[in-house]
């Protein structure tokens, strides 16, 4: 069973067709990453599997079970989101421990307290940010809190939308670890959106290339480490991005 | 190297705090001449108060002070605010990193390039969007004359990032400062910002301080690279000899940068307690 299946997903806005007749399995237990420009439609495939983007058409299922279009409170505990900028997807005047008890609390879940203690031992938080409000907090240490809420429901699908480009290369070694481990201990699945293929080649095995909405290239991250990608965009895109990043 | 454009010795920037002062950058000197200069480092590291301090960008209660912080013959420290805003774009200009946020979002491309001009110099209308268009086209925007009449929303990151790089060089300045131009940008349009930027510094000899966190960067892009920690310029290299360096935040920043063909399973972190600093 797929731990997600789109299938034929098209996104318009307005008039405009931002994704179009999209079509990703992502096994159970791996992570696979979407890359492309800015534009490119990538983080909006994201949204319309998480229910940001409702206007979406075809199919989208998580763990076998399809995805409706409104709210979905059963989609809530299989598949999380995970955004760019912690400082923006943290409520500013809630405290770590309201932030992470908010989702138990919606789902009437019991034993938050030792549920919060928990998850903020596997993200790596000491316990004394548990009363801290975001301001109060580093970069790294907000994204893992951001983590750390989605992590809530114990899902077993995170959507993870560039979470570490608005970091510092050191932090951001400290976060692609932890997501890693969590992979590992939990055994999650992750659909990643970047444009940083560094990233991708550290933490994905499977990627999709996107050009102005539509998948040009699917390949495996091998392909992409030994030079093997067989689109020319692809390639184009792989060439582009060894200029300014590492070798 | 050539004579130094630019003379800091041990420069400090505080502000106060209810803890007492703190001191956000403690004492470093460096000269910049006619060449690429990188700093680098974390945020907070204080490479960003260094290239604001240079140009007298930090407002009350910041302090700053100096040995000596000399433009030229000019001396930044004691120079009156006029003299200040004449040396401000005409002879160091910056480059900001976010366009969306830089750029007056009520004026057309156009008037703001022109007016950068027409702050220093008094130039017939015809000769300023004259030089207007040719800017323009030097950062390689391709239809001058549509984007002229465009509003900053109506352009994308990318080309709103080289309206700001035209907007800062059309005064000729003798000195640039970037401060993280492209990380607000996407990797395809991030390398042809770069080599606009370096076309440009090469061909009218400016000095360039360009501040980044990417070490790769600007190791590819700079002569000479500073790191700083906290404040401090931990080491100072040639930017072709990044490799060899040797301060155990260097290394341990190189090493933390996942690469393209990524072997290792999980990324060395920064032991913060493996170095310290007076």
């Amino acid at each position: 069973m797929n731990a997600l299946q789109i299938r034929n997903l098209s996104v318009s806005y307005g008039d405009t067709r931002v994704v179009d007749t999209v079509s990703i399995n992502v096994v159970r237990g791996e992570s696979f990453a979407l890359v492309g420009e800015s534009g490119s439609g990538k983080s909006t495939v994201l949204k319309a599997v998480a229910g940001l983007a409702p206007q979406w058409t075809g199919e989208i299922s998580v763990f076998g079970q399809p995805r409706s279009k409104g709210i979905d409170r059963a989609f809530a505990s299989r598949g999380q989101m995970v955004f760019q900028d912690p400082y923006g997807s943290l409520h500013p005047r809630q405290t770590v421990d309201a932030t992470l008890s908010e989702p138990l609390a919606i789902h009437g879940l019991g034993g938050q307290d030792a549920r919060v203690q928990e998850i903020m031992a596997a993200v790596g938080l000491d316990r004394r940010f548990r009363f801290r409000l975001p301001h109060q907090l580093s970069g790294g240490q907000r994204q893992r809190v951001a983590i750390a809420r989605a992590l809530m429901l114990e899902p077993k699908l995170l959507l993870l939308d560039e979470p570490t480009s608005a970091l510092d290369v050191s932090v951001q070694a400290e976060i692609l670890n932890l997501l890693k481990r969590l992979r590992r201990e939990k055994g999650l699945s992750y659909l990643l959106v970047t444009h940083d293929l560094p990233v991708v080649s550290f933490l994905c095995d499977r990627l999709a290339v996107m050009r102005e909405g539509k998948i040009v290239e699917t390949n495996t991250v091998d392909a992409l480490k030994r030079g093997r990608m067989t689109n020319d965009y692809s390639r184009e895109l792989i060439e582009k991005s060894a200029l300014t990043t590492s070798a | 190297m050539s004579a130094p454009l630019l003379d800091v010795q041990n420069l400090r920037v505080t502000f106060p705090t209810l803890q007492g002062p703190v001191e956000v950058v403690r004492g470093i000197s460096f000269q910049v001449g006619r060449e690429r200069v990188g700093i680098v480092g974390e945020s907070g590291s204080g490479k960003s108060m260094t290239g604001r301090s240079i140009l007298r960008l930090i407002r009350s209660p910041g302090t700053v002070t100096a040995d000596r912080l000399r433009l030229g013959d000019t001396d930044i420290l004691t120079a009156s605010d006029r003299d200040m805003r004449a040396i401000r774009g005409r002879r160091i200009s910056m480059v900001m990193q976010d366009p969306k946020f830089s750029l007056n979002p009520v004026m057309t491309i156009g008037a703001q390039i022109g007016e950068a001009l027409t702050v220093h110099q008094k130039l017939p209308r015809q000769a300023v969007r004259r030089r207007v268009h040719e800017m323009l086209e030097a950062v390689r925007i391709r239809d001058p004359e549509r984007v002229f009449g465009l509003y900053p929303h109506e352009v994308s990151g990318g080309m709103g990032q080289r309206v700001m790089i035209a907007m800062m060089l059309i005064p000729e300045p003798d000195l640039l400062i970037a401060d993280e131009p492209t990380s607000a940008l996407d990797v395809s349009v991030r390398a042809q910002v770069l080599q606009i930027i370096d076309d440009l510094v090469t061909r009218k000899g400016m000095g360039l301080i360009f501040i980044s966190h990417d070490l790769n960067l600007v190791s590819r892009f700079c002569d000479r690279i500073l790191v700083m920690y906290a404040g401090e310029i931990v080491e100072q290299c040639r930017a072709s000899e990044l490799g060899k360096a040797t301060h155990p935040y260097t290394r341990g920043l190189l090493a933390s940068v996942p690469r393209l063909n990524e072997t290792r399973a999980e990324l060395p972190v920064l032991d913060r307690s493996a170095w310290s600093v007076a």
